[in-house]
């Protein structure tokens, strides 16, 4: 949505000219932002510059239908009224995008997107530390002709390796300002900040020229498309010959988006390529030659100095990915991540559990009884009470992982994992998501976001509800009291705790297998190709891990919360109507009605909807050996897994005084069948327990999963696909075990 | 004498002559400065055995087997640090 038009852009003018249409500063309208576009490659520390830009104040959403995160903020440290926005690309390697995330950054720079008028300034990110690689996607960037400076991050770290730079040189070489910054420290930002704030006004040149020298056959044919294009009317927002090139030189150039370029384009891409390959020109890559050829000279002109031979980088990796004690740290971060999500987050979500529950009794309290009394405390109070109870898991783990990340860790994880995910279609990345939602599929299912490939990404997150997660346990803990005897397995195992195991094995051991099926059914596609770079070491700093644990934390809250509270309402409606006929308590008969009051509550939920639907899915589930009451038992849990000790003991009018699960396990243990036999023996415990297992139950789990997906395609397959399991396997569980001889 | 990535030692080098892969892959990995020319050290392998640790141009990159047995190099005699050059 750019504000300026091109009236007299004048047809077939050679390239070069007229390279910025309308975006003269006559034309900016001061009412509209003006973008600094921050771009660079994985690890060059672009997000550092963009915290050091915009202090701790940004917008994280979503550009329009995808995925991919959109981070802006407003820059600090200049008036406010130049309305200055830094909008942080994600992490880039090349112009030829193979990852939404780099579409998302070549549609932004190639101004193609609706939603964001052309960049103002691109801020190229380039890492002194890595210079070669880093140019050769600046280098890119620069040619496209916006007015582009170059931060030159890392200084500090090139210079502990050895090598000076020298940046005046850099910037002949480039035609562009170049500013060496230390973002981490914040040296040098000053001097970027001032070189935006004078780009409002000056608007410097991008480059006119291609960086690179090409073999003749394709500098003529980009020429001759440059021309053309620039001849095919429209206003031109990039440089044609840069355009050009990438047209040729890229296979999907013109296929990702056919409709953006005439018939004639497409013709002409597909003649130049043809007179190319007859001069013997591999148009795929003798550009990519051509660059590194260029970017390598201009490495050695500019830089002084060798590079020493071994970093501590490199010491450290010895160690760290060594085949014995690399792999022992790998499960020792691992096991510290897993226990700490399990007790560090217990307290304070025993406190928001408190706290809710306060806030619950202080509200009945208060209100007179009825209607909007229950819907405020069981359905409002509760419904947050249920988004906020997670909070403590999503906040530590996004510590964990923004630390892993920052460190440089992370990428080892994969590196040392990536064989045994390989072995069922996914990649090391996925590794700790999956680890991490045996807590809670919930951060588990935000933390794939570090998975570039959008297959891998989806297979993940489709699984991740099967790791046994945290919520789960009050479930196993209850059926496992109620109808496992504690029994010693080969003298010392515990028959109890060897349940438990096994249930969390069932479940992972599934994942991967459903992850195997997915890959080479649903989610079919070429293995992509695994490329993981491994950064040097860094010190994190807390600023960027705090920020980035926040944001995510933000996000939860804001639309997963919405979708949670509202189906938490939705359930309260269900399990309170209709209501049950009956006379109104009366004063004198208080001390009775106290004393039957449990009765009633039972009574109630089983007239309700709730209790109906219960009854109405008992064919269903009749045959794993349910009853109608472990139905409304199923039905309650959607909400949440846990739900499940609380339904059953208001289904069999247990006291919530005392040890809810004790009680509630002697209850169960008393229950029979309609023929006198006992209801919850193992065998019915081990099927519940696998119904458990499997079946999506988790109304949080779902709205993330419709977040990070972007669609209610992925949650409701995903729903599905797990009911299937779960009555599947339970199904096989009760037959196998009724064949055996069980009861 | 060309041979593939995979057959150098650990801590070995050579020079990339080509890198024999579908055009997507092999773009890519040439857009990552695995051109013909440059010289690649690799470091490690895996615990498992799969991927590997390569470096170059001064920047480490892991690659799987998969691709690496169809990167073809010229193994360069003496054992030295990989730099930069094309």
């Amino acid at each position: 949505m750019s504000s300026v038009s091109d009236p007299s852009h004048p047809l077939g003018s050679p390239p070069g000219s007229a390279r910025h249409p309308g975006m003269s500063p006559a034309n900016r309208d001061p009412k509209e932002p003006f973008y600094v576009v921050l771009t660079g490659n994985p690890n060059s520390g672009k997000t550092t510059v963009f915290n050091a830009l915009t202090g701790l104040r940004a917008k994280v959403a979503n550009y329009a239908g995808v995925t991919v995160e959109r981070k802006e903020g407003r820059m600090q440290g200049v008036p406010e009224e130049l309305r200055i926005r830094v909008l942080d690309l994600p992490g880039t390697y090349s112009l030829s995008p193979q990852s939404l995330d780099e579409r998302i950054s070549r549609d932004v720079l190639f101004n193609q997107l609706e939603e964001l008028p052309a960049p103002g300034l691109v801020v190229v990110v380039v890492d002194a530390s890595n210079l070669q690689r880093n140019l050769y996607y600046a280098t890119q960037v620069i040619e496209l002709g916006h007015p582009t400076v170059v931060a030159l991050n890392m200084v500090d770290v090139a210079e502990a390796n050895g090598v000076q730079i020298d940046d005046r040189r850099l910037a002949e070489a480039l035609g562009v300002k170049v500013i060496p910054v230390v973002a981490s420290t914040g040296k040098g930002v000053p001097e970027l900040r001032q070189t935006i704030q004078s780009a409002v006004r000056e608007r410097p040149m991008g480059a006119d020229r291609l960086l690179l020298e090409l073999p003749t056959p394709l500098r003529q044919a980009t020429r001759t498309l440059a021309q053309q294009l620039a001849a095919v009317g429209g206003p031109r927002k990039v440089a044609p010959e840069a355009e050009a090139l990438l047209m040729l030189s890229n296979e999907k150039a013109l296929a990702s988006n056919p409709e953006r370029y005439p018939g004639e384009v497409h013709e002409m891409v597909k003649h130049l390529r043809g007179r190319l390959e007859a001069a013997q020109v591999d148009w795929h890559s003798a550009a990519i030659e051509g660059r590194y050829a260029a970017v390598s000279a201009i490495q050695e002109q500019v830089s002084q100095g060798v590079a020493q031979g071994e970093t501590f980088s490199d010491k450290l990796d010895r160690v760290l990915t060594h085949r014995l004690w690399g792999t022992l740290i790998f499960l020792a971060v691992m096991a510290l991540l897993f226990q700490s999500i399990f007790t560090l987050a217990r307290g304070p979500m025993e406190a928001l559990q408190a706290g809710t529950d306060w806030a619950a009794g202080w509200v009945a309290g208060v209100m007179p009884p009825g209607d909007l009394n229950s819907l405020l405390v069981d359905g409002v109070i509760a419904g947050v009470g249920a988004v906020i109870i997670f909070l403590p898991q999503i906040l530590l783990l996004f510590l964990f992982i923004g630390f892993l990340e920052d460190t440089g860790y992370m990428a080892r994880a994969a590196f040392l994992m990536d064989r045994i995910m390989g072995k069922v279609g996914l990649h090391g990345k996925s590794f700790i998501p999956l680890v991490s939602s045996f807590a809670c599929a919930i951060p588990g299912i935000m933390a794939t976001r570090t998975i570039e490939n959008h297959k891998d990404r989806l297979a993940t997150i489709l699984i991740a509800p099967l790791m046994g997660c945290s919520a789960r346990l009050p479930v196993y803990t209850l059926l496992i009291a109620a109808c496992i005897p504690d029994v010693r397995v080969l003298g010392f195992l515990g028959l109890p705790g060897l349940t438990l195991l096994g249930m969390y094995m069932l479940g992972a051991g599934v994942a991967l297998g459903m992850a195997w099926l997915f890959k080479r059914t649903l989610l079919k596609g070429e293995p992509p190709l695994l490329i993981i770079e491994l950064p040097p070491y860094r010190l994190p700093l807390a600023k960027t891990v705090l920020r980035h644990m926040w944001d995510r934390s933000k996000v939860f809250l804001r639309r997963a919360g919405t979708v949670i509270l509202g189906i938490n309402i939705l359930l309260w409606a269900l399990a309170s109507y209709p209501r049950l006929e009956g006379p109104p308590a009366g004063g004198a008969e208080g001390a009775v009605q106290a004393f039957a009051g449990e009765e009633e509550d039972s009574l109630a939920l089983r007239h309700s909807m709730a209790g109906r639907l219960g009854r109405l899915i008992e064919p269903v589930i009749e045959p794993l050996g349910f009853d109608w009451k472990i139905g409304i038992g199923i039905v309650m849990s959607f909400a949440a897994r846990e739900v499940f000790v609380s339904t059953m003991s208001t289904v069999y009018s247990v006291s919530e005084n005392g040890d809810v699960t004790e009680g509630l396990a002697q209850v169960f243990k008393q229950q029979t069948r309609a023929d006198g036999r006992p209801m919850y023996t193992p065998l019915l415990g081990v099927t519940l327990m696998v119904f458990y297992v499997f079946a999506l139950q988790c109304v949080s789990t779902v709205a993330i999963v419709r977040r990070e997906t972007n669609s209610w395609k992925w949650p409701i397959f995903q729903w599905f696909y797990m009911a299937v399991l779960a009555w599947g396997f339970a199904f096989l569980t009760w037959r196998v075990g009724l064949w055996l001889g069980y009861s | 004498m060309a041979q593939t990535l995979t057959t150098l030692p650990p801590g070995g080098a050579g020079t990339i002559l080509q890198v024999e892969l579908p055009e997507e892959s092999r773009s890519r990995l040439m857009e990552l400065g695995l051109v013909p020319g440059t010289v690649v050290e690799l470091l490690r392998f895996a615990p498992l055995g799969d991927p590997l640790e390569i470096h170059f141009r001064g920047c480490h990159l892991t690659l799987r087997r998969h691709e690496a047995d169809h990167i073809l190099v010229d193994p360069m005699p003496a054992a030295g640090s990989a730099s930069a050059g094309a």
